[in-house]
């Protein structure tokens, strides 16, 4: 069974002068991995609070599960917001929470809870406050994982979880995506490490979109050019440039295209070496500052 | 196993140019079930929706086949299709880059044909 679980248009949230998300359009598909990516204040996290019925949008309209989100419990039901700083009560024990938790995800699996406690080693008799920040960031991928709402949210949910705890978090992130289908978006600095997990990606950059992909299509569509700057510069020519550096006579410059087997040749021939870019390289292109807003259009068309 | 994903290329024609290199390797026979989808997702940490992909792929191409119930099974006839597919860009994929590297070195045609049969030699 598949449709669409969340369908924004326009959706604008400001605060002050400055705007947060600035009408932005796009569709969330049931069953999917969403990656929603971008730098630093980009808007990420207010578009999940947006969603997640936290904050209520000054222009646009926004369906999750067919309804505006804010106060519609059976919507808010369906939901799960791993935040990258969550708090708990004063006292209270990871122990606590996991019981807590099905009062609020009717889908809770205590079981599967309990393994993922034994996976992350996570101390449930020790109060919340006193664990480690990676302990802490552990809690929440648990609930997370265990809560199986419909339609889950992590905002950089692994801050000081080392490298063994996040690859714990995304085979268990699979297998039981796997058994339990649902709608996943992850939020997350560590690109490269998620890539292949997702299934379409959403890059926002200043409260806008910049790019809504599936993540096959976006492997392998940028390519680094190297070489003679005239060869690399004749070569690009009728390309979509989304980045460029260069060092004495050498130029190295990125384009968003896919290349076929005669362009290969054709570069072959000018002496051009290509590099395949990276999701977090293209990321890194189309958000950095080197280019700036020509990037996004370019990109858009 | 040593199986690595490059970002050169969408991942789901990874996964079925290294089912069809299992094919002509002959570590996969005709007949034979071929993984799951599931199984390819937490081997290789990928999406199970790229994984399907793959896998449809080799059923579009006629690699693979469903049977109803039990899974993806390799189709009689799949290696010599697929051998006589590979040989079709045999030349574009190996050769003419050759070719074109051989010119810039100044090798021509013979010398070329030379240093193959050598290296054949050696290995």
């Amino acid at each position: 069974m598949t449709g669409t679980v969340v369908r924004a248009s326009g959706l604008t949230k400001r605060y002050g002068n400055f705007t947060a998300v600035d009408g932005v359009d796009f569709t969330l598909e049931q069953d999917r991995i969403y990656g929603l990516l971008g730098r630093n204040g980009a808007g990420k996290t207010t578009v999940m609070q947006l969603l997640t019925g936290q904050l209520f949008p000054n222009a646009g309209t926004l369906e999750v599960f067919g309804r505006e989100p804010a106060e519609h419990a059976d919507v808010l039901r369906r939901m799960c917001f791993i935040a990258e700083s969550q708090r708990y009560p004063e006292d209270f024990t990871s122990a606590h929470v996991f019981t807590a938790a099905p009062w609020f995800f009717e889908h809770w699996d205590a079981a599967f809870a309990e393994r993922l406690v034994a996976d992350f080693r996570l101390p449930t008799k020790r109060r919340i406050k006193k664990l480690s920040r990676g302990q802490l960031s552990a809690v929440g991928v648990i609930v997370g994982l265990a809560s199986r709402a419909p339609l889950t949210f992590f905002d950089e949910p692994y801050l000081g979880l080392d490298a063994v705890a996040r690859h714990i978090f995304y085979d268990r992130l699979l297998e039981d995506y796997a058994e339990h289908p649902r709608t996943i978006v992850l939020s997350t600095h560590l690109i490269d490490e998620v890539a292949n997990l997702l299934e379409h990606v959403i890059l926002i950059d200043r409260g806008r979109i910049m790019l809504d992909r599936d993540a096959d299509e976006v492997r392998g569509s940028a390519t680094t050019v190297a070489g003679p700057r005239a060869a690399v510069e004749s070569f690009v020519a009728d390309r979509a440039v989304i980045g460029r550096e260069g060092l004495g006579g050498l130029a190295s410059v990125t384009i968003d295209g896919r290349l076929d087997q005669r362009d290969r040749l054709q570069a072959a021939e000018l002496g051009l070496e290509l590099a395949p870019v990276s999701l977090q390289q293209l990321i890194v292109h189309m958000t950095g500052t080197d280019l700036g807003a020509d990037t996004a259009e370019e990109v858009a068309a | 196993m040593g199986r690595q994903l490059d970002d050169s290329r969408p991942i789901f024609l990874q996964i079925a140019e290294q089912v069809e290199n299992d094919i002509i390797d002959g570590v996969l026979k005709e007949d034979e079930q071929i993984p799951s989808t599931n199984e390819f997702a937490a081997f290789y940490r990928i999406n199970p929706a790229t994984a399907l992909k793959g896998v449809n792929r080799l059923v579009d191409d006629g690699i693979v086949a469903k049977r109803r119930g039990i899974g993806m099974f390799v189709t009689a006839g799949a290696r010599a299709r697929l051998i006589e597919r590979r040989r079709a860009e045999f030349a574009a994929e190996y050769l003419r880059p050759l070719i074109v590297e051989a010119e810039k070195l100044g090798i021509d045609i013979d010398e070329l044909a030379g240093l193959l049969r050598a290296e054949r030699i050696q290995s």
